[in-house]
């Protein structure tokens, strides 16, 4: 599904990304883990196609197709998902009406009519509930006033009505108790199937005993220096970071 | 001939046509008019004015006083009203009353005209008490004062909670190459009485226009003021509005005013606290582009103690629109435990547009708190990218974060058919459609 090449990315001159290699296929959850600074949001932030970066080198493919050059809507609107480390306020825009602009906002680029109302009022229902979401959460302003779990359970209903093929996680357990991950754990299982894909962001071990990595990457000083199965994370988080470091020294 | 050597030999003329009963009113403006001869139209070189030129609307030929009755159809001018919910409305054309497109009372209270209130005895008492009585002496203020004639006269009595809003709109046809135009209204709120205005100005010509409009506002203890000005103007059309309120004890009166466009836009603001537990809010949305400008010149006076007053404007700039915030504070020696609060933030779309943002405080008094934030930027990109994100094309997804960005201030608008009318203003403006009332 997502074939990453020998990406080199930058931002004001300064080289964050230096050469990632990752193969995703429809069905795969794969993790991403790292020490602070290594470049994980930078590279969760190019594949969904944040401006301030400069791709240098490499491409990155979606089903096939470079994607390297569009638009951040564009690529939405092929499948490709961010949950945002720190989802942004909108004042006046519940969190209702923003889902479905962006759903007919999406079906729009594609051809189709908007959803019919109430058809959309079903799909918010039912997703709201998967996430333990009430009503009244629903007609709030977007974001604003939000807890940190609140945040990362809309971005993850979010998802759930966008139904996409590429789901990045950055540190969506960040902020997180644990009912809420347990929630918003529970909500992402769900979702996965074998025609999408996820790719989990996270410093920690812990959000990775609710979703089952089936590959871990280690993301250092820009490149992904070691590859492994769940058990990979399983070492880092009992040895920390350093000794990746002193086998690279 | 300029325009103020032709204003000027144009008074006596209006001064026979005109029938004011009351020699003090008359008193009045002949001193106005003495003022105005001798300072004449405001320049750049005022401190006030530093950021406005009014020069190239001054230099147009304009017909001062039009004589042909005009009308306009309803089905015309209707969009410019709030028409989904019921309204008294007083309405003109080119400056003369329109009884078909006006519904007025004087059951109970007097939602009336100025001419009426000053050509009849009865008014007398009323005019002679309020009239020209917190109208400063500034110069367009002393001239609209010299021609002062016609406009909304409305007076509601103690303990009346007017039922409905009442929508003031001054339509101009100008078949003439150039208008102007100055409205005079009074609005005397007695106690414990409550009323809501919307006010409106509205060029239906390509000509040029010029508004010189005076309102002056007396609220009295215990009443409550809400008036909303919609300025979305055409591009040839000009204003200058200058509105006085005075509050008396316990009493809240609002001000928003939503500039949308129109040429040059001067807003003078004046607020008088005469009393004690006074709530004084004025609130702005500026949403311009083109060469539009637009300037805000704000005051409010705290001379008595425990009173509060709020600020919030919004403006946002595109292509090469100027806008001005000049908001002035003064709290007086006696106005202990004053609360007055001040903000402006703007945001520039574009490279070339311009704002000069400049908040005057000056406190006499020790034990108070006053705040003041001024902010100007740029679209959050951040923000942007997170609706682009979820499949919001850039042009929605910068919308929405203007509507945002201005949502404090539209969120306090207490008429829920006028809040969608913004609404709908700017989407429309944005040029956008997002499925939902914005």
């Amino acid at each position: 599904m997502l074939h990453i090449q020998n990406l080199h990315a930058s931002i004001d001159d300064k080289e964050i990304l230096k050469g990632i290699d990752l193969n995703v296929k429809a069905g795969e959850v794969h993790a991403i883990m790292g020490p602070n600074g290594a470049g994980k949001s930078t590279m969760a932030n190019i594949i969904a196609g944040k401006e301030e970066y400069e791709i240098t080198q490499g491409n990155i493919t979606l089903e096939g197709e470079d994607i390297s050059e569009l638009a951040p809507e564009e690529r939405a609107h092929k499948g490709v998902f961010l949950s945002f480390q720190y989802p942004v306020e909108i004042p006046g825009v519940t969190v209702t009406n923003f889902i479905k602009t962006a759903i007919n906002e999406t079906r729009k680029a594609k051809g189709l009519e908007d959803m019919p109302a109430k058809d959309m009022l079903k799909m918010i229902r039912e997703k709201a509930a998967l996430l333990e979401m009430d009503r009244k959460f629903l007609s709030r302003s977007l974001n604003q006033g939000f807890s940190g779990g609140e945040k990362k359970r809309n971005e993850i209903f979010q998802m759930a009505m966008l139904e996409p093929k590429l789901a990045i996680l950055d540190e969506t357990d960040s902020g997180l108790d644990i009912d809420a991950l347990r929630i918003v754990a529970n909500g992402v299982n769900k979702l996965k199937s074998k025609n999408n894909a996820v790719i989990v962001i996270t410093h920690y071990q812990r959000l990775l005993d609710y979703i089952k990595p089936d590959f871990v990457h280690v993301l250092y000083d820009g490149k992904i220096v070691k590859s492994g199965d769940a058990s990979l994370a399983l070492e880092l988080e009992e040895k920390g970071y350093d000794w990746i470091k002193k086998e690279l020294a | 001939m300029d325009l103020k050597e032709k204003i000027i030999a144009s008074h006596i003329a209006f001064e026979n046509k005109t029938n004011v009963k009351s020699d003090v009113i008359n008193k009045i403006r002949t001193k106005a008019f003495q003022h105005f001869e001798t300072v004449g139209f405001p320049s750049k070189k005022m401190e006030a004015w530093k950021y406005t030129s009014l020069n190239s609307v001054l230099k147009q030929d304009y017909s001062l006083f039009p004589e042909e009755d005009v009308t306009v159809n309803l089905s015309e001018v209707k969009k410019y009203f709030i028409h989904d919910i019921d309204t008294y409305k007083i309405v003109f054309i080119d400056g003369k009353y329109s009884s078909f497109l006006s519904e007025t009372t004087h059951d109970k209270m007097d939602i009336c005209l100025l001419s009426s209130a000053l050509a009849k005895s009865k008014y007398s008492a009323v005019i002679e008490n309020y009239f020209n009585k917190i109208a400063n002496q500034d110069n367009l203020t002393a001239l609209n004062t010299a021609f002062a004639n016609e406009g909304a006269y409305i007076h509601i009595p103690k303990n009346v909670e007017v039922e409905k809003p009442i929508q003031i709109i001054n339509f101009i046809t100008g078949s003439k190459s150039a208008t102007m135009m100055q409205p005079r209204n009074l609005i005397v709120v007695e106690q414990n009485a409550h009323v809501q205005i919307i006010e409106r100005h509205q060029s239906l010509t390509d000509n040029n226009v010029l508004t010189n409009s005076v309102t002056e506002i007396f609220a009295d203890r215990h009443s409550t003021v809400d008036y909303y000005k919609i300025q979305n103007d055409t591009k040839t059309a000009s204003l200058v509005d200058n509105t006085f309120i005075e509050q008396q004890s316990n009493t809240e009166c609002s001000v928003h005013t939503f500039s949308f466009g129109g040429n040059i836009t001067r807003n003078n603001l004046n607020f008088y606290q005469k009393g004690e537990h006074i709530d004084s809010i004025l609130k702005g949305i500026t949403l311009i582009e083109g060469k539009q400008h637009v300037d805000h010149n704000t005051l409010v006076h705290h001379i008595e103690p425990n009173c509060e007053s709020h600020q919030d404007y919004k403006g946002i700039f595109d292509e090469r629109s100027t806008g001005v915030f000049n908001g002035k504070v003064i709290v007086e020696k006696e106005a202990q435990k004053t609360n007055a609060y001040q903000q402006n933030n703007n945001v520039l779309i574009s490279d070339n547009a311009t704002i000069n943002a400049k908040p005057q405080l000056e406190i006499f008094a020790d034990d108070v708190k006053c705040s003041h934030g001024c902010t100007i930027g740029q679209l959050d990109e951040d923000g942007l990218f997170y609706m682009q994100q979820r499949g919001i094309p850039k042009k929605e997804a910068k919308a929405l974060l203007m509507y945002a960005f201005s949502n404090t201030v539209l969120e306090s608008v207490k008429i829920p058919e006028l809040q969608q009318r913004i609404n709908r203003i700017i989407a429309k403006k944005l040029g956008v459609n997002l499925g939902f009332d914005l």
